[in-house]
């Protein structure tokens, strides 16, 4: 009846994830109870979980991602200590429960915070910029999202009941067959990556579809800001990678589930194809996430720079080359399987090739500095942070690209120390300065600062603390995901490594607080103007927060300059006429479609996970229902009158109109 | 275990280039990090001596050289990985004095089996070999993928169920290293350090002969004992019953060795060796 | 207030970019609908080539079991070539009854695509099946596990859509021709022309290539 599931799946002999989870289980449990009990349920679900305004939508990514950075972030904890501790021991993780730890903070960090994080920028941002209504597929956007929830939420289920893998995050078999891990850890991973997979598959074609067929008047591709280029890059990256990894993961499914011989070791099976193509997809996906973040990151920098971004056309170069290259160097994660001088040599120096156009990147920022009026908000400060430390974390990632360089560092902590200087020096410090930018946008209101400089300046160190050592024990020959180990010499660097991590959970306390305290001292904050920071890009030409149908009439781009001159002439455009013409707007209707499908999915995943075959036909036909439920309704927009348009408007308007007086005048 | 002090030529080839590309690499990093906080110093909004020029956003010049700088660091980087990757092939033969030993390794659940065809012998955990001969080593799995590292050494290499790879290595200096596996492999991944002594060539025969007596005999009987799951506290030493064992292996002959017992029907597998703790 | 801001600006070409023409605004909803279908139809095709290379790369794993030459059957294959390229005129058929309107002709050109899709799925089911009965089945050989994945995935395709076939007959004898409607029906063609595509890929790489050895 209930497949593989029975009692013996809920770990009561393992207190860490039970009490775990049952914190988690009685926080939500907590919110929900207080949701309800406040009344706030309707407007929970009629305003954000049936919500597809992209603005909306993007919000939830991002607090997926920062719910999914704590329990990622709890696990880096755990790891460091008991790195620190298992010295000559078995510190406090036996190896079973280690291995969960690493294999799921790497699935979540990567497929539950980077990519929900630049997602929802993304979401939330480039609309606005391009001076639209929405994206392409509102309704598809909403299932997007839920089904990335969806993997969330069973990654974090194997918690409880059964277990996660313990095979790294990429799974290679052929420890991840069925023979060597019978469990149904892989299965979890598995299935929460290929339904995530579809939810990022579906945001990929929406984003694309969006940036390549709905800009207003006048939006050329050159004259777009480079965020919209860069998200234009990082999805069709995501378009073209997504089904590889999907297509993998599929085979090992069926190695596992139907005894296909893929990946085994038996009939043939092959554990290099594994190789190959799980990296054709992941080399790709590294730039699905960093790219974002330099399109935000040349966005912070211009603004804050008060000057337009340097070298405007060699960043859009620079960003498409990096998209097309990223797909030829694949083979450069495994120079030392024996591939041959020629092969390793060619991918090797493929590789160095991508650092050209990253490279331009990081002068054309310096450029745009150059003459320019810096103020060092906090959004600017990660910007610089991140500039200093992605250097570092280049000049290492092209190290490893040297393959006799490679033979002695692939897998080990230098390893570990080069990629985490680039995701967190580059797209989680990316996707703050972002979140600090673009705060008041979303909400309406500024983040304090104080307490965001504390945040960044405690990260910043706190990564240096951390990961400096790392890099240190990789020279010294220490290799990735050892649960213990007896070399003296690692002992003191895993230390210094357990206080980096200290001081970096003070960052994320620090960005919490700055949260709490900002939202408390809202009021004061306060955004009247929609432009706090003197952008230079539409978004800042709306309302903060931006009215559903984001601008009442779609800007009308004209100036040559993608940025500061459209901004203002986009303004003067909507105050020019003093008694402007407002008309309907036509909007998506909301829709469940998403949450509903996303719980099918739920059930579906778990019951594929434990062979519960009836639930599984159930969730299908749940899916299926959903869907034709949401073919068949007659009506998929509704009319906003041009009284209430104008309503909205006027608001703003006033406040508005004394910053452009000012823009003009610059 | 240092990667900087090298024991054998090619950890001191891996070794040099590592030095020296990340030289190459300084020249331009530092001169920009520098670059990036002394723009962002100067530039700052409340310096009145820092010109602003919001019209500098576009110069063919600073582009042109924007681009080159990166270019010409990595035509210098490709180069040195162009030779280096030839020079450096793991399969490239490294002269040394006296006949190369030829040493055959099977990474085990959890533990390395080294096979030692021409001695008949075979150990485990322990790696003896002679100062300054080449060792030719063959190597693979018997179940999942592992990669066999001696940092002091040089050049790591994957071991794979199903297949060979080829290494070639020397040990330069008598002492003793410890090697280890690179690649994660299950539950008694961190206990598949090894040992390896670097021994004098004169003592090499020495050592054969005392381990080639030893009582404990490799077939394919007690190869598959050994590579049930678990983790070897023991330096167990063998003779070697039959010289072509490794090709049994490496060709599936012998089966791959077998996961996890199944402990618990449900959905959590317990760890396979009893003693992987 | 006037444009002055914007044309008296010296700096009107910061980044050289010159001469441009207007982008004329966003695009219709039946273009974009039908773009972004498109995109979704290459990332289908990109999974395909996995299942492809999969395929190359296992061909000759046959494991002590059959090779190709061994077990596929010409005159079925032959068959189920004829069933579908035909549907895929009949989808056509149906597509252009749906433009014009003309309910009769949609539903017998659906109805005749889904015969043929049907009669394609039963030939490749019974062929599965003899495979597996005789002891041939995916988990026999790696060069098998790449055969019935690859094929069956496209028939799995060929099922879904089917099941999206009858689904937009449904909608159409529900809801008439509306324009989302048409949007769909525009969709489910160019999904069924690309499962063509990918079944000549499939015919040529597994049964041409594979019989020949
Ligand atoms: C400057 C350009 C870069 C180069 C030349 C480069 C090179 C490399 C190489 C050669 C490896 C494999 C090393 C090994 O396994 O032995 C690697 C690993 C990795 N890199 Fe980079 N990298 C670069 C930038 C990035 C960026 C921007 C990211 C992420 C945003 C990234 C993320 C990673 C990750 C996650 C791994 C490790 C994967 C694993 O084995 O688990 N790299 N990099
Ligand atoms: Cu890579
Ligand atoms: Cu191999």
């Amino acid at each position: 009846m209930l497949g593989k599931l029975d009692w013996s799946a809920i770990p009561f002999d393992q207190p860490i994830p039970l009490i775990a989870g049952a914190v988690v289980l009685v926080g939500i449990l907590a919110v929900l109870a207080w949701v309800v009990v406040k009344g706030h349920l309707p407007y929970l679900w009629h305003e954000w979980i049936t919500s597809v305004d992209h603005k909306r939508i993007g919000v939830m990514y991002i607090l997926l991602a920062s719910v999914m950075l704590l329990r990622g972030g709890s696990d880096a904890i755990m790891m460091r200590i008991q790195q620190a501790v298992a010295y000559q021991s078995q510190g406090y993780l036996p190896p079973e429960h280690y291995n969960q730890i690493f294999s799921a903070h790497g699935t979540i960090m990567i497929f539950f915070v980077a990519m929900p994080f630049v997602i929802g920028l993304m979401n939330l941002i480039v609309p606005l910029q391009l001076g639209v209504r929405d994206v392409a597929f509102p309704t598809l956007n909403s299932v997007g999202f839920w089904l990335t929830a969806t993997g969330a939420l069973l990654v974090n289920l194997s918690l409880v009941i059964g277990e996660f893998a313990r095979t790294g995050w990429l799974a290679f078999p052929p420890l991840s067959e069925l023979s060597y891990s019978p469990g149904v850890g892989v299965d979890y991973y598995a299935w929460s990556l290929q339904i995530s997979g579809v939810g990022t598959l579906v945001a990929g074609i929406n984003l694309v579809t969006t940036v390549l067929k709905l800009r207003t008047k006048g939006m050329n591709y050159l004259r777009m800001p480079m965020f919209c280029w860069t998200t234009l890059a990082s999805n069709l990256l995501i378009v073209a990678a997504f089904p590889i990894l999907t297509a993998t993961l599929a085979m090992l499914l069926l190695d596992r589930y139907l005894g296909f011989h893929f990946f085994t070791n038996e009939a043939g099976g092959n554990v290099m194809m594994f190789m190959n193509l799980i990296w054709a997809w992941g080399h790709p996906e590294v730039y699905i996430l960093v790219l974002p973040a330099f399109g935000i990151f040349s966005e912070v920098v211009s603004t804050f720079s008060g000057k337009a971004l340097f070298g405007y056309r060699s960043m859009v170069l620079a960003t498409m080359a990096i998209c097309v290259i990223s797909f030829m160097v694949w083979l450069h994660h495994f120079f030392t399987m024996g591939a041959g001088p020629d092969v390793n040599a060619i991918f090797g120096i493929a590789s160095m090739i991508i650092a050209i156009p990253t490279g331009v990147k990081i002068y054309n920022w310096l450029f745009t500095m150059y003459g320019g009026r810096i103020r060092f908000e906090t959004p600017m400060l990660w910007s610089i942070g991140f500039m200093v430390t992605f250097i570092i974390g280049g000049l290492t990632g092209v190290l490893v690209a040297v393959p006799p360089a490679d033979f002695i560092l692939h897998n080990s902590m230098f390893l570990v120390a080069h990629f985490h200087n680039v995701i967190i020096g580059g797209v989680l410090f990316g996707a703050f300065a972002g979140f600090e930018y673009w705060f008041p946008k979303a909400f309406g209101f500024r983040l304090n600062d104080r307490w965001g400089k504390l945040a960044f300046w405690f990260t910043f160190l706190g990564f240096y603390v951390t990961f400096i050592p790392l890099y240190v024990a990789g020279m010294l020959g220490m290799t990735r995901r050892m649960q213990h180990y007896d070399v003296a010499a690692w002992r003191p660097w895993m230390l210094v490594a357990a206080v980096g991590m200290a001081v970096l959970t003070i960052g994320v306390i620090c960005q919490i607080m700055q949260l709490v305290v900002s939202i408390r001292n809202r009021e004061a904050l306060r955004d009247h103007t929609g432009d706090p920071w003197d952008g230079r890009s539409l978004e800042w030409a709306t309302s903060s927060p931006p009215p559903v149908f984001n601008f009442a009439f779609n800007p009308d781009v004209r100036g040559e300059d993608a940025y500061w001159d459209l901004k203002a002439h986009a303004k003067q455009q909507s105050l020019q006429h003093d008694a402007p013409e407002y008309h309907d707007i036509e909007m998506p209707r909301n829709s469940p479609t998403g949450f509903v499908c996303a719980f099918f999915a739920t059930v579906m995943g778990f019951a594929l996970i434990w062979h519960i075959w009836w639930m599984v036909i159930l969730g299908g036909i749940g899916a299926f229902a959903t869907f034709v439920v949401f073919a068949w309704r007659d009506h998929d927009e509704y009319v906003i009158p041009a009284e209430e348009v104008a309503a909205i408007d006027r608001v703003n308007l006033e406040e508005r109109r004394s910053l452009v007086s000012m823009a003009g005048t610059v | 275990m240092n990667l900087l002090d090298p024991q054998g030529p090619v950890a001191a080839a891996n070794s040099t280039i590592l030095v020296d590309s990340v030289f190459i690499m300084l020249a331009i990093v530092v001169p920009t990090i520098f670059a990036i906080l002394a723009f962002a110093f100067w530039f700052r909004a409340s310096n009145p001596k820092a010109k602003f020029q919001p019209d500098f956003v576009y110069s063919g010049r600073v582009e042109m050289v924007v681009w080159a700088i990166p270019a010409l660091t990595v035509i210098l980087l490709g180069g040195v990985a162009w030779i280096g990757s030839h020079q450096l092939d793991p399969a490239a033969p490294v002269p040394g004095t006296g006949s190369p030993v030829r040493i055959q390794a099977v990474s085990l659940d959890w533990k390395w089996l080294f096979i030692y065809p021409d001695q008949r012998i075979a150990t485990v955990n322990t790696l003896t070999v002679p100062a300054g001969a080449e060792l030719n080593f063959q190597l693979t799995s018997s179940s999942v993928m592992n990669t066999f590292f001696i940092p002091q050494l040089g050049s790591m290499i994957y071991t794979m169920n199903g297949m060979v790879t080829k290494l070639n290595l020397r040990a330069d200096n008598e002492g003793k290293l410890q090697g280890l596996s690179a690649h994660f492999s299950g539950d008694g991944f961190p206990d598949m350090m090894f040992d390896v002594n670097v021994i004098s060539p004169l003592a090499f025969p020495d050592w054969v002969a005392t381990t080639a007596k030893s009582d404990a005999v490799l077939n394919e009987d007690s190869y598959k004992k050994l590579m049930q799951q678990g983790v070897e506290k023991g330096r167990p030493t063998y003779r070697l019953d039959d010289p072509r064992l490794f090709d049994l292996i490496a060709t599936q002959h012998i089966p791959p060795g077998p996961g996890p017992e199944l402990a618990s029907e449900a959905g959590r597998s317990q760890s396979g060796g009893h003693d992987a703790r | 207030m006037s444009m002055t801001a914007t044309a008296g600006r010296a700096h009107a070409d910061p980044h050289h970019i010159g001469l441009v023409i207007e982008h004329p605004g966003p695009a219709p909803k039946r273009i974009v609908t039908a773009y972004g279908f498109w995109v979704f139809l290459l990332s289908d095709i990109v999974m395909f080539s996995c299942f492809f290379a999969a395929y190359a790369v296992l061909a000759d794993q046959t494991a002590g079991g059959p090779k190709g030459s061994e077990i596929f059957e010409q005159r079925n294959v032959a068959i189920e070539t004829v069933c579908l390229l035909l549907s895929s005129f009949t989808c056509g058929m149906a597509s252009i009854a749906a433009d014009v309107r003309n309910r009769l002709w949609f539903y017998l050109g659906m109805a005749v695509t889904c015969l043929l899709g049907l009669i394609f799925l039963v030939i490749e089911f019974r062929e599965f099946a003899d495979l597996v009965a005789r002891g041939y089945g995916p988990s026999r050989s790696a060069f098998l596990t790449a055969f019935f994945s690859l094929v069956g995935c496209h028939g799995l395709h060929v099922s879904a859509g089917i099941l999206w076939l009858l689904t937009m007959m449904a909608q159409v004898f529900a809801k008439g021709f509306r324009a989302d409607v048409l949007r769909r029906m525009m969709c489910f063609a160019l999904f069924w022309h690309a499962l063509d595509i990918v079944w000549v890929g499939v015919f040529s790489v597994v049964y041409l290539l594979g019989s020949g050895v």
